[in-house]
């Protein structure tokens, strides 16, 4: 029997159930069968385990380099293009960055618009997003679409028809909470998060009844134990009760309120286990001495009850941030052997540069190691308290206010920013976009206005010492925390990651390249010029017997905005080694999606 | 001496409306061309209002207009812009925002005219850019400033409010 993808096990356990749950049950049901099937992409990271893993296999490392352009789609739009389409049947919906355009394309009638969704929104929103005006994509449930747009309206669109069926409107756009993540659907429920952490807005996460859109449970990520869905006895930090006021006793008085802690990534769900997993942003402001404490929950792992919300465990991984690491990287659920002990595993790429290995279930911490060597801010986490050791030379607030700690890596964007990694259970490996970017950051006073950037933080962003080059491409271990190989990229690697069984992985390049490597020696089999930069996510399908590789192409996001002119002059003397180019003088704007097949 | 951006704020807005306020502004250019609104020493060390302006710029304005000014990929180039506005024209433009949407551009610079980390800061934001406009200063982090003075750290915590 070929190898299953991790997720396929819990399909089993839970059809037994299936009668006990009744009707409730039923979309869940369907997306659980759904995400099985290797010819459709029904959510936006592949499956509810965010594995981005695809069993299809007609592209192979043998053929891969016949890869041809099959067809290709324009969304005209300009902004960057994060996120990815979904396939469902025979129809393909591709979304826009704002103004958060909806195509439903037939893939039986060669992509014909069979609708199209624009939404209304004030322009106001769009400078209150932080970087851009990104969105990562819509989920698929029950029949319909759903679109959080940037304004932080949640809408489900029949599938058919385009047509809205309902809308709830998240949160206050005037105060800088936006919508850019994409919401995942469990069961009868839709999940969304937020963002706006430049902004002071308080993270949480709500779910919404697929049925008509009011609300079931909602969960801040900091504030009152009862807002936050917290039971102070029940909710544990690595096996520990958290205790009363967990969150309230790690500010100083009301400043919870304005922060941060948002939770614009990605979430993964455990139909066995009934846990939903997702994390929080950095605390508000940038300015670490403005906020005395731990600022509980921010830059944290919750593992929540699908259905009621409750936190169930809760890890914070940068307590008391001082250079902008959030939490929200995406939660990749797999099963595996360690130390000859089968575990369901929770894998973390986290934005201040340790890659995480916990114990899905208990919330156990099991590995923290750097995924980039150059990571300086702490000489390890340890393991048993899982507190990071911080190296005071970086420590922004020990440093304090008004002073520039210099050399501190990662930069902010962090060792990755959002763009999904990919797991293959073939080759048992991670594989890793991430930036290669060290930072100055110099924290000072800053005053909170409602709806006006709450930052506080001055930063200069270069490439590590000695290097030219700003992104690697890694395959990681995770039993054992180790890099297997790292490949260069002159650019951070801005691209959700592609891991297929015909034994290769893709991603895409900020200068605008799809590339196909090797799973097992990274060594570079096909890539092709896409017309634009590429911060989207690789997505594949099948379709009348032949395997699609889709990618979105459109420069933006926040490393359009830091590198498209360059980090540092041209003639800064960054040695021999090849001289820092300006991303612009690779690549321009538009969002353009770009479809590739194996020619007949 | 308290410096009332709010008021400050109320002239320029005005300024379209009223030809006596107008009249003013023009003196105001035409002073500002003859003086630079920066000052760096021969070895390189910048007053505090430019180094101060520097902070501002990339922590507010960056997000948008990119590092040091130089553009991204949504937001023009201010070392370029200030080539070509007047004072005036970009302290109007950063009090009240402006804007190019439509369905394939969505431009939008926000109005900050109410923001005080911005507003308490605007003539060192501009005294920063135009250094940058007219390459007396480079990339990243000017190397030496010289100190805060004790009348802008009043004027500071006067504006902000504590
Ligand atoms: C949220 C994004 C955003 C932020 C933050 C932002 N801007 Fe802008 N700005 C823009 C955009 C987009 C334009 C172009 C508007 C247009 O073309 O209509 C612009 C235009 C301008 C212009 C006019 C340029 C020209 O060539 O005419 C000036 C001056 C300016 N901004 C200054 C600033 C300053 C100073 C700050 C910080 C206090 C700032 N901006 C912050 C997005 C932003």
């Amino acid at each position: 029997m070929a190898r299953l993808k991790p997720a396929s096990g819990y399909v089993l356990a839970v059809a037994g159930a299936i009668s006990l749950w009744g009707a409730q049950a039923m979309a869940n049901d369907e997306l659980l069968k759904l995400q099985e099937d290797p010819k459709q992409w029904v959510m936006p990271l592949g499956d509810y385990s965010s594995t981005r893993y695809s069993e299809l296999a007609k592209i192979n490392r043998d053929n891969v380099d016949d890869l041809q352009v099959a067809w290709t789609f324009s969304t005209g739009v300009l902004r960057g293009h994060e996120g990815g389409p979904l396939v469902i049947g025979n129809m393909m919906y591709v979304h826009a960055p704002f103004p958060n355009t909806v195509f439903a394309l037939d893939l039986s009638k060669d992509g014909q618009i069979v609708w199209k969704y624009e939404p209304q929104q004030d322009p106001n929103v769009i400078p209150v997003m932080c970087c851009d005006t990104v969105n990562r994509g819509v989920a698929y449930g029950d029949g319909k679409i759903f679109l959080h747009q940037a304004d932080t309206k949640l809408v489900a669109l029949d599938a058919k028809t385009g047509k809205e069926v309902w809308s709830v409107t998240d949160g206050d756009a005037t105060k800088g909470e936006t919508g850019t993540s994409a919401p995942l659907v469990v069961k009868d429920k839709v999940l969304i998060g937020n963002s706006g952490g430049e902004f002071g807005v308080l993270g949480k996460v709500t779910a919404y009844n697929m049925k008509d859109g009011s609300i079931a449970w909602r969960g801040f990520s900091a504030g009152p134990d009862d807002q936050m869905l917290i039971d102070p006895e029940k909710t544990t930090a690595l096996g520990q009760p958290v205790g009363k006021d967990s969150s309230l006793k790690t500010w100083e008085g009301d400043q919870w309120k304005i922060g941060g802690g948002t939770t614009w990534g990605w979430m993964s769900y455990d139909p066995e286990l009934n846990l939903v997993y997702y994390g929080t942003g950095n605390p508000s402001t940038w300015n670490p001495v403005q906020r005395p404490g731990d600022n509980k929950w921010s830059m944290t792992i919750f593992a929540r009850d699908a259905d009621t919300g409750m936190a169930k465990w809760v890890y914070q991984m940068t307590p008391h941030d001082e250079w902008d690491y959030d939490g929200v990287n995406e939660m990749i659920l797999v099963d595996k052997e360690m130390n000859g002990q089968q575990r369901k595993l929770l894998v973390h790429f986290d934005r201040n540069g340790f890659g995480y290995t916990l114990d899905r279930d208990t919330g156990e911490l099991l590995v923290a190691e750097k995924y980039d060597p150059t990571v300086n801010w702490a000489t390890k986490v340890d393991i048993k308290t899982g507190l990071p050791e911080r190296v005071k030379e970086y420590s922004t607030e020990a440093n304090g206010e008004d002073v520039n700690s210099k050399g501190i890596c990662p930069a902010a964007l962090g060792s990755k920013d959002q763009q999904p990694a990919a797991y293959s259970p073939k080759t048992g490996l991670f594989y890793v976009p991430t930036n290669h970017v060290c930072m100055d950051y110099e924290p000072f006073k800053v005053a909170y206005t409602a709806g006006q950037p709450y930052v506080g933080a001055t930063l200069s962003m270069y490439p590590p010492e000695g290097d030219s080059h700003l992104g690697n491409f890694i395959a990681w271990d995770a039993t054992t925390g180790q890099i297997k190989w790292s490949l260069p990229e002159p650019f951070s690697v801005w691209s959700g990651a592609l891991a297929t069984a015909g034994d290769v992985v893709f991603y895409g390049t900020l200068e605008g390249y799809l590339k196909a490597v090797d799973a097992e020696t990274g060594k570079e089999l096909y890539k092709f010029k896409t017309p634009s930069g590429i911060i989207g996510n690789v997505n594949t399908y099948e379709y009348n017997g032949k395997q699609y590789i889709a990618v979105l192409s459109g420069v933006g996001g926040w490393a359009g905005i830091g590198m498209a002119a360059g980090l540092t002059e041209d003639t800064a003397g960054l040695g021999a080694v090849g001289a820092y180019k300006a991303l612009s003088s690779y690549t321009a704007l538009g969002g353009t999606m770009t479809v590739f097949t194996l020619p007949e | 001496m308290r410096f009332d951006w709010r008021r400050r704020i109320a002239l320029v807005t005005g300024l379209t409306l009223c030809g006596v306020v107008a009249a003013q502004a023009q003196e105001n250019v035409a002073a500002a061309e003859e003086e630079k609104p920066y000052h760096i020493t021969d070895d390189g060390t910048v007053d505090w209002p430019t180094f101060s302006g520097f902070r501002r710029y990339n922590s507010v304005c960056h997000t948008c207009h990119g590092p040091d000014g130089v553009g991204s990929t949504f937001a023009p180039a201010l070392t370029e812009s200030l080539k070509r506005l007047s004072y005036e024209q970009f302290f109007e433009i950063v009090v009240n925002g402006k804007q190019e949407v439509n369905t394939a551009v969505q431009k939008k610079m926000p109005a900050f005219g109410l923001d005080p980390n911005v507003m308490c800061y605007l003539d060192d934001i501009y005294a920063y850019l135009k250094a940058r406009s007219d390459g007396a200063v480079g990339r990243g982090r000017p190397e030496k400033h010289a100190d805060k003075p004790p009348e802008a750290a009043e004027a500071e915590n006067a504006c902000m409010g504590g």
